[in-house]
Formats: C-alpha cells, sequence, structure tokens
C-alpha cells in the first residue's frame, strides 16, 4: 500500500475492492441502496433528459395557442376542443376522431391477434423443436429480414406482387379462379395488416421465446408423465408459463401500431385513417399545439389498453 | 511498488481516453463551436435549404467552378422546409422555398428579404412574377398566393407584404412552373380535357390526388368548379363553407372509392401511374417525365379550366450577414446567369430569367421546351439520358400557352387552420 494507491481509493471509493479494507473500509464503504441508486441512475436520467422531460413539454405545448407560424404560450384548450369537434353534434354518427380511433383500434386489434397467433408458433417451434442454440439463433435473426427494407422500398415492392396488374391478380387470373383483378389486395386494410403482420411478428416471437426457453423441461416430462395430452400440456402448462412473453410481445405490438402513421399511409394509400397521422398532418400544418394535444389521447388510450393488459398478468411478479 | 505503479498508470490511460473521448463526442455534437471556422475562413461555403427541384449536383459543382461557392444542400419535403425555417432558422444560410410559404415565414421574422439592386438580373426577370402577366402579354390568374401579391416588403425589416415594387424582395424568383393532370393515354383512350374527369366514375379506383392538404385542396377546388357545382371567388382562399363543400364532393368520391391512392412523394406518384394502379392523377411534370423515359406512355394534359401553378426562390435566414450575404448574393446572380436556368427549361420547368437561360441551351432545345415546336433533334435530360425523340412536342405546347393558362397558385388560406382538419377528416371517412 502507498500514496497513489490511498489517493486513488479516495477519488474513486469502492474501486479497488478488497485493498485497504482495514484503514478505509468506515469512511468510504457505500450502503447497498445507494449503489444500487448509482447502478440504476444513467438509465434513470437517459430517461428523464430523453423521455419524461419532453413529454412533460408536450403536455404542456398541448395546452397552448398558436397562429399560422408561431406558437402562443397562453393557456387554451384549442387543441382538445378542435380535435373532439362534432362529436356530440354529429351523433349518432361519429366524428373524426372517434372513427380514427375505430378504425386504429381495429387494425390494431387484427394485427395483435395474427402476431400473437403466428409468433407464438414460431416461438414453439424455436423453442421446443430446434435443439442447437446456432440454428435458435440463426433463425431468430431470419425472422429480422423484413426490416432491412425502407417504407418507400417496400410500398414500390409491394404493388408488382399485390397490384392490379401484380403476381397474385395475374396468377389468379391465369388459373381461372377470377376474371378481373382484384382490387382489394393493395392499398387496403387488407394490406395494411399483411405490411404490419409482416413487419411486427418479430416483436412477438422474441419475448415469447424467450419466456419459452427459460420453461424447465421437466415439467413439460412431469405433465407427460402424469398423462396429460400435448394439448392439455399447452394450455396448463406452457402457455401460462409464457404468459409474461405474451404480454411484452403485446405491449411492443400495440404500443408500435397505435402510433404508426407510415405503414399505415403507405400500405392504405393515405386513404385509411390513423391516430398518428392525424397528428403528422397537424405537425406538418406548423399547428404543434394541436398535434400535442393529439399525441397527449393516444398517450392516454394506449396507456390504458397497456394498464388493462398488466391487470391480466403481473409482469413483475411473473419477471 | 511496481505493481501500484503500474496500476495507476493504467487507470491514468484510461482516464485519458475517456476525456479524449468525451472531447470528440462534443467535437461531434458541436457543442464546441468556433474552431472550425478557423479553416473555413478562405473557404466559401452556403447551407441551402431546400425541397429537391433547384438541387441538382451539376448546379453545385458549375457553382463552385464559376464561383468559388461550395453549396452544402440541406434537402428536405415542402413541409419541412417551413418547419425548419420556423424552429431552427440559424441551421442554414439560403433558402429555397415556395411563395405559399411566406405567408407563414415573413411574419416569423425567420427570414431577411434580398435588396433588389444587387440582383444582377433583376430587371430582366419574367414579368410573370413581376406583373401576373406572360412576355407575350397574356393575363395570368390571380387565383392562390400568386406571387406577384408578396414579392415585395415595405421596408427592409418590415413583415407587411408591399403592394407596389420595392427594393426588398422576399423571394428571388427562380423556378416555376404550370401543373396540371396526368394521364394514361394508352389505358384512357380517349380525349381528356377537363379537371372534371378526375370524378368521372368511368375511372374508378384509378385515380388519384396529392395528399398534401394545401395543395391537395387547390386540384380538388379546380375538380369542382370544372363539374360546374360552385364557382370560387378565390380557390386559394376559400371560406369555411367553400371547403365544406369541396371536401363534400371529394369524400363522396373517396366514399365510392374513386381513389386508388392519395401520394405524397415524386416517387410514389410515379410508381402509380407506371404500374397502371392509376390512370389519372394529380401530377408534377418531371414525374411524368420519369413515367414517359420508362416507355411507358403518360400525358401532362392541358385542361380546358388551366393549370395550377407554383413558383419558388431564394432568400436568406436572418442570421446571414458580413461575407456570408455577399456569398449568398453571388450565388444568387450566378443562379440567374443562365446555366441553372438552362438545367431547369431542360428538365421541364422553367427558370425566371429566361434571356440568360436562352444562352446557355442549343436553339433546338429552346424550340422544344419554351415555344411548344416540334423537336428537330432527341431531346435529352441534363444526364444526357433520351426524353423524347425527334418530332415530338411538348404537353400543353409552349411557355406562353402554358403560363398563359395558369388559373390558381399554391396558397395558404386565411381558413389554413380549419382546412387542414377538414382533411384529416376527408381521410378518415
Amino acid at each position: 500500500m502507498d500514496m497513489s494507491e490511498e489517493v486513488l481509493q479516495q477519488a474513486s471509493p469502492g474501486l479497488i475492492p478488497g485493498s485497504g479494507t482495514a484503514r478505509a473500509a468506515k469512511p468510504t464503504r457505500l450502503s447497498p441502496s445507494f449503489v444500487s441508486w448509482l447502478q440504476a441512475g444513467p438509465m434513470m436520467l437517459v430517461f428523464l433528459a430523453f423521455f419524461l422531460i419532453p413529454l412533460v413539454f408536450v403536455v404542456i405545448v398541448s395546452f397552448w395557442d398558436y397562429n399560422e407560424y408561431q406558437l402562443l404560450p397562453a393557456f387554451s384548450g384549442r387543441g382538445y376542443t378542435d380535435t373532439f369537434e362534432g362529436c356530440i353534434a354529429q351523433l349518432p354518427d361519429l366524428c373524426t376522431i372517434g372513427k380514427t380511433y375505430l378504425k386504429t383500434l381495429k387494425l390494431c386489434f387484427l394485427v395483435w391477434a395474427m402476431t400473437l397467433f403466428i409468433g407464438f408458433w414460431v416461438a414453439y417451434f424455436l423453442a421446443f423443436h430446434v435443439k442447437s442454440k446456432t440454428w435458435q439463433m440463426g433463425l431468430s435473426l431470419l425472422c429480422t429480414i423484413p426490416f432491412w427494407t425502407s417504407n418507400v422500398i417496400r410500398m414500390i415492392a409491394w404493388i408488382p406482387l399485390l397490384g392490379r396488374n401484380g403476381l397474385v391478380n395475374s396468377g389468379l387470373i391465369k388459373t381461372g379462379l377470377i376474371n378481373h383483378p382484384v382490387e382489394w389486395l393493395l392499398f387496403s386494410e387488407f394490406s395494411v395488416v399483411l405490411a404490419l403482420v409482416h413487419l411486427f411478428t418479430f416483436f412477438m416471437v422474441v419475448p415469447i421465446f424467450n419466456s419459452m426457453v427459460r420453461i424447465d423441461k421437466s415439467l413439460i416430462e412431469a405433465a407427460y408423465d402424469a398423462g396429460a395430452t400435448g394439448f392439455q400440456t399447452l394450455v396448463n402448462v406452457i402457455i401460462p408459463l409464457a404468459k409474461p412473453g405474451i404480454v411484452i410481445g403485446s405491449i411492443f405490438v400495440i404500443t408500435i401500431v397505435m402510433g404508426d402513421f407510415i405503414t399505415i399511409g403507405v400500405m392504405g394509400g393515405q386513404q385509411i385513417a390513423a391516430a398518428g397521422k392525424i397528428i403528422e398532418t397537424r405537425v406538418n400544418a406548423l399547428q404543434f399545439p394541436a398535434a400535442a394535444a393529439n399525441a397527449v389521447i393516444l398517450l392516454i388510450i394506449t396507456f390504458l389498453i397497456i394498464t388493462m393488459m398488466s391487470r391480466i398478468v403481473d409482469i413483475k411478479k411473473e419477471l | 511498488m511496481t505493481e501500484t505503479t503500474k496500476t495507476t498508470g493504467v487507470s491514468r490511460r484510461t482516464l485519458l481516453k475517456g476525456t479524449a473521448g468525451l472531447a470528440g463526442l462534443a467535437a461531434g455534437s458541436g457543442a464546441i463551436t468556433g474552431f472550425p471556422y478557423v479553416k473555413s475562413a478562405d473557404a466559401k461555403v452556403l447551407r441551402y435549404l431546400g425541397t429537391a427541384v433547384n438541387e441538382g449536383d451539376d448546379i453545385s459543382k458549375q457553382c463552385l467552378k464559376d464561383t468559388g461557392i461550395k453549396i452544402e444542400y440541406i434537402t428536405a419535403t415542402t413541409d419541412d422546409v417551413t418547419k425548419r425555417v420556423m424552429t431552427q432558422p440559424n441551421s442554414f444560410d439560403v433558402l429555397d422555398t415556395e411563395y405559399f410559404s411566406l405567408k407563414k415565414l415573413v411574419p416569423s421574422g425567420n427570414i431577411l428579404a434580398l435588396d433588389a439592386k444587387k440582383i444582377k438580373e433583376f430587371d430582366n426577370i419574367t414579368p410573370v412574377f413581376t406583373k401576373g402577366m406572360t412576355p407575350g402579354g397574356k393575363k395570368i390568374g390571380g387565383q392562390g398566393t400568386a406571387p406577384w401579391k408578396v414579392l415585395y416588403l415595405e421596408g427592409k425589416d418590415s413583415k407587411k407584404f408591399a403592394t407596389s415594387a420595392t427594393e426588398f424582395v422576399t423571394l428571388i424568383p427562380t423556378v416555376y412552373n404550370a401543373d396540371t393532370l396526368g394521364i394514361r393515354p394508352d389505358l384512357i383512350k380517349r380525349p381528356i380535357s377537363s379537371w372534371s374527369e378526375l370524378l368521372n366514375p368511368e375511372f374508378k379506383g384509378k385515380a388519384s390526388i396529392l395528399n398534401i392538404p394545401s395543395i391537395g385542396i387547390m386540384d380538388a377546388a379546380m375538380v369542382v368548379e370544372a363539374t360546374g357545382k360552385h364557382k370560387y371567388a378565390d380557390k386559394g382562399n376559400m371560406t369555411k363553407e367553400e371547403i365544406d363543400l369541396t371536401m363534400k364532393v371529394m369524400t363522396e368520391a373517396k366514399k365510392a372509392g374513386q381513389f386508388r391512392a392519395f401520394w405524397k412523394d415524386f416517387n410514389e406518384s410515379v410508381n402509380l401511374m407506371a404500374s397502371g394502379e392509376t390512370v389519372i392523377q394529380s401530377m408534377w411534370s418531371p414525374a411524368v417525365t420519369k413515367v414517359r423515359s420508362m416507355g411507358i406512355p403518360c400525358t401532362f394534359q392541358p385542361l380546358k379550366e388551366g393549370y395550377r401553378s407554383w413558383a419558388s426562390g431564394f432568400c436568406v435566414s436572418k442570421g446571414v450577414s458580413g461575407p456570408k450575404l455577399e456569398w449568398a448574393y453571388e450565388f444568387v446572380n450566378w443562379f440567374l446567369s443562365g446555366y441553372a436556368g438552362a438545367y431547369l427549361n431542360r428538365q421541364g420547368y422553367y427558370s425566371a430569367v429566361l434571356s440568360t437561360a436562352k444562352a446557355h441551351m442549343e436553339p433546338y432545345e429552346w424550340a422544344y421546351w419554351m415555344e411548344g415546336k416540334p423537336a428537330e433533334k432527341d431531346i435529352k435530360a441534363p444526364d444526357g439520358s433520351l426524353l423524347e425523340k425527334a418530332g415530338a412536342v411538348r404537353d400543353g405546347g409552349s411557355y406562353e400557352d402554358r403560363m398563359g393558362g395558369v388559373a390558381c397558385w399554391n396558397a395558404v388560406m386565411d381558413e389554413n387552420d380549419y382546412m387542414v382538419r377538414k382533411w384529416n377528416e376527408f381521410i378518415a371517412a
């Protein structure tokens, strides 16, 4: 022990564990809870700086007024009242925001149900049928392929496949199944759901797979030994134990689809309303408070959905 | 002793590494300003914010060669350019934007008007901008944000548009065009002569319009007026009732399945048309050219109700002063001196100073693009690719006919906020 180490020890306590315990321990030892805070600190700061503070600004701005070219920092509910314009007057017809959210929720539900179904079986296959770790990794990576292309390219790529003169239509006509090209294949809710499922199934696969590989194989053997059928094992053992993965995957998919406007815009031919699309149109027209108000509404609705889901499964406990 | 020395040594090195990394990060993020300017004192660099229309590589290379000014392009969509001027006025030097944005940009005080006296060719700028007339004397439709309504400011720092000519120019004009519907003549197989055809049930599921509210509603208004449902006092500045009416007509068409898709991006419009997904849609001139260069017939169809026109020009950020301002003038003067004008004319746009552009074009090119005459030789794009074979005539004919046929200009309405809300309703319908 000499000077230099002591200096170092004082400058950064705890850096050299086990050294100078006899002398330096008392004044420099940190309480375990402080260490925990220190460890969680960097992430907390990032979260605070890049998420919470901006979010607070969004809420504040949503209550401001605006004109053609600037924000007016005076309290105004205009962003909200404009958004719900006609919601009472037009009854029983739905107002713009009502229609938009109904459509968004419908798309969200369809995409969620399909990604869950496909994602569950892909994860099941990877976890229980693929034995080698290398193959598991390799096949999981294959699921990321849809992310390799940009949105514009993707849209352009769908036209030759699903378009009026596309591969699917010309194939169907040649086999004599249809006489005229089917129009609903592209720029429709069908194509939107197809593209979103194609993109986001991956977000279901990963957490469900992660839950499944942690299931103790002896539990499955025990179920088998106790005389359970494959289906009973699935319903009573695997699904309950994969629940955290299912919920986490669902949260991923639902939050992304609720806020999506690019894929819905591109695949829906810009003719399908989306909650995110309203925000984009408002931002582009420099109507930031109105955009912020819509963002707050979207956040609240998404948050409600997530709360409902975490009521069903206590993720914290399950993890 | 040796061991401890080693420990501190490692720590110090790690510390140094860390500091260097931090410094690098700070430099990279622009937190340390100042020192990049030491080097740039002798290099003339202008940050140029605009849409892709004027931003050719050939233009910036030629500019560097002729003037020594290096142009750094910052490319964004029309909406994003406006957003950037409002929120980050110090992130660019020269701004290339459309006249209709001025209603938002000028009151914000974030742009600096240029001095007409310092623009060499200012008096030669086409009367389209200054008088609302073609050089041949045809009166041009002034509905919407016509450039001559917003060309001058009352004073240097004024936020009011002057009604008569002053020396303070909001935007020095550079490029403009007359837009109309693009059609696929091979699939439509009959003459198209009116905007009302966009909503003709014959083209159900095969029509499209632009999904940029401020421009899309102008096209919609051209259609509504053509069907005889309503005559607008000013399509570019509708009343709430007129907005309601226009959107009602469009909503009915949308619900009936008239539109295949709306487009927002140049390439989207090209793909919709080239693939045959649409046969009639609002379109931009170079997009029509691009479809044609793929070997697919496409016409930029002149219509009896006239064209919807747009125009853009240069101004500078309010933060620009001193030598940088002088370079900006030098650049704008160079831009109007002919090379860039000829380059734009060859793409199917129009240049603001016709005389200098003409001097930089071959007579047969000028005759094809500007005079509406059949091409004597093959017409080539600036990059040398073949656009039209000899004998072809430009859609819509001459400059006089096309610009003289303009009915309205891209605009920002007084009821813009209401219009945007109605547009969202239209998309949700």
